[in-house]
């Protein structure tokens, strides 16, 4: 058999992953781990999809999805965000969130182009740009900072070669985001090197104590960033795997030009449900955020208590803790925990170097889940002690 | 502190120690307890009940009927004097006034639809003012409370264990 190609062979597989195949060995554990919402997707939603499929909407659409479905976004992104596309030329839905990054890395990248990533960060950017031929620069984020992004530290890392960022606020692992006043920092770093901002939005509707904040808000930047959103997690609609890029018109054209040959369209009957969660789901988002909320509360509290330092993430469902004072490295903490009192998070480092020294514990769990799973993780660092 | 806030968590999770409501709330505990307990005196929290699934358990001991009562309302005072004789009973778990063609709506529980009959018969049929009932067995619940009673939402987890 002829090698195949080094990029794939080399790449290493997510620490998440390793996790996962201990985890799922093993009986009664109760996880703190997953990255999706625990809501079922809302029945009007699914209702709306089933009725598609009964109407025969089981064709190929546009290259860049049902034009109703684009529009419904645009509408949706201008009057909860005040981001400006537009619908005929600007929106291209893609197979979830994960595709737009992918295709937009590969539509920019030339080998060798560098692309600053924020550490820690989602588990999914170093591999595509990777794949795409870039070369990827890390900006370590802070638990002292928040875990936000700082015009210095921005500064330092771009060259000549930077051609491209990706942020992703608020983050998925740390809970940080960026606000309005944050980003007016970067905005003029941003405009001077002319570098590409790929957005990854996803959280968007996640946030909390404060407005979302995005930095395709500002005009004098607006067409060098790539936003990349989605419906998995504000509208718990993870398996449906559908997302979208908001571009400007030629980047918006030339990633159609890649998605068009890989993908053709998004599948249809997602297309519909989306274009029913945007037109009659808010109350929905509403409702779910709201229970995020008093889970993130209650989890933040009883973390600080047992002696875990836990920022208030503002957005998200993810908690950060630092575990330090616990002697422990990330994954030995995570394999103990997991060991002891079959409680399962993930370990900081599978979200960069950065994320040494953290765990990630996900909140998209009931109540209940939650509180048996803090009682387990007391016992667990009490018995440390 | 919004007595709303507490009623809503109560509602969904009766489990709730102060302490989990405190840290929601971002309140201190007293303060927390304290709201409990006014809302217990003026009997705001009437009680903290277990949703069953009856279909699963308890059957041959559970039969629950909806009873459709008509009666002739009472000068100065309404449907509450003969509404107070039928909510008495302990077999009437839930009673409504209604609008529509029926005045009271009872669910009524027993160990057996020849109990639940008798009762309507024996009890409703008889008190003052009621002039006719129609009684409807429940065959099979699907949702209570906001919990749909499925085997599919009962084996809940179809997320994967970890995930990015």
């Amino acid at each position: 058999m002829k090698p195949i190609s080094n990029k794939v062979a080399n790449m290493k597989p997510s620490g998440i992953r390793k996790f996962f195949d201990l985890a799922s060995t093993m009986k009664g554990v109760i996880s703190l781990g997953v990255g999706e919402p625990d809501f079922d997707t809302p029945w009007h939603i699914s209702d709306y999809a089933i009725n598609s499929l009964y109407n025969g909407k089981t064709h190929y659409t546009a290259n860049r999805g049902l034009l109703e479905l684009r529009k419904e976004i645009t509408k949706f992104h201008k009057e909860r965000y005040n981001q400006i596309y537009d619908p005929e030329t600007e929106v291209l839905v893609t197979v979830g969130g994960s595709e737009g990054i992918d295709i937009a890395m590969r539509t920019i990248l030339e080998p060798g182009d560098e692309v600053i990533v924020l550490d820690p960060n989602y588990v999914a950017y170093a591999p595509t740009i990777e794949l795409a031929g870039g070369v990827m620069k890390s900006i370590t984020l802070t638990e002292e900072n928040e875990f936000k992004l700082l015009p210095e530290d921005l500064k330092a890392v771009i060259t000549d070669k930077t051609k491209a960022m990706i942020i992703n606020f608020p983050s998925n692992p740390t809970g940080g985001v960026m606000t309005k006043e944050d980003y007016e920092k970067i905005v003029p770093i941003i405009k001077e090197s002319d570098i590409y901002v790929v957005s990854d939005e996803i959280y968007a509707e996640l946030s909390f104590d404060q407005e979302f904040a995005s930095l395709a808000q500002f005009p004098e930047i607006r067409d060098q960033i790539i936003v990349v959103n989605g419906f998995s997690k504000a509208f718990a609609m993870t398996g449906w795997r559908l997302g979208y890029i908001l571009s400007n018109k030629y980047l918006s054209r030339m990633m159609t030009k890649v998605h068009q040959y890989v993908i053709m369209s998004a599948p249809t009957m997602a297309q519909h449900a989306a274009i029913e969660a945007l037109k009659n789901g808010y109350d929905d988002v509403v409702r779910m955020r709201k229970d995020y909320e008093n889970r993130r509360n209650l989890l933040v509290k009883r973390l600080n208590r047992m002696g875990l330092k836990t920022n208030m993430p503002h957005g998200t469902f993810y908690v950060f803790p630092n575990i330090t004072p616990t002697g422990l490295d990330s994954e030995t903490f995570c394999n103990r925990l997991l060991e002891e009192e079959k409680v399962a998070c993930v370990p900081g480092n599978a979200f960069g170097d950065s994320g040494e020294g953290f765990i990630r514990i996900s909140y998209a769990y009931s109540i209940d889940h939650i509180i048996e799973a803090c009682n387990r993780i007391e016992h667990f660092i009490s018995n440390l002690g | 502190m919004n007595q709303n806030q507490i009623l809503d968590l109560l509602e969904n999770d009766a489990r709730l120690t102060s302490q989990d409501l405190a840290d929601i709330l971002n309140e201190d505990v007293e303060t927390v307890k304290k709201a409990v307990r006014d809302l217990e005196d003026d009997k705001i929290i009437c009680g903290y009940h277990t949703v069953i699934n009856y279909n699963k358990a308890l059957r041959d001991q559970k039969v629950l009927a909806y009873i459709e009562v008509r009666c002739t309302p009472i000068r100065n005072q309404g449907y509450d004097k003969t509404a107070f004789a039928i909510a008495q009973y302990p077999e009437v778990d839930t009673m409504y006034l209604l609008s529509g063609d029926c005045d009271f709506l009872c669910l009524v529980q027993g160990k057996t639809m020849f109990e639940v009959a008798r009762f309507v018969s024996d009890k409703i049929a008889c008190v003052e003012n009621v002039l006719s009932t129609k009684t409807l067995f429940v065959l099979k619940e699907y949702k209570t409370r906001g919990i749909v009673m499925d085997e599919r939402s009962i084996n809940e987890e179809d997320r994967l264990v970890v995930t990015p």
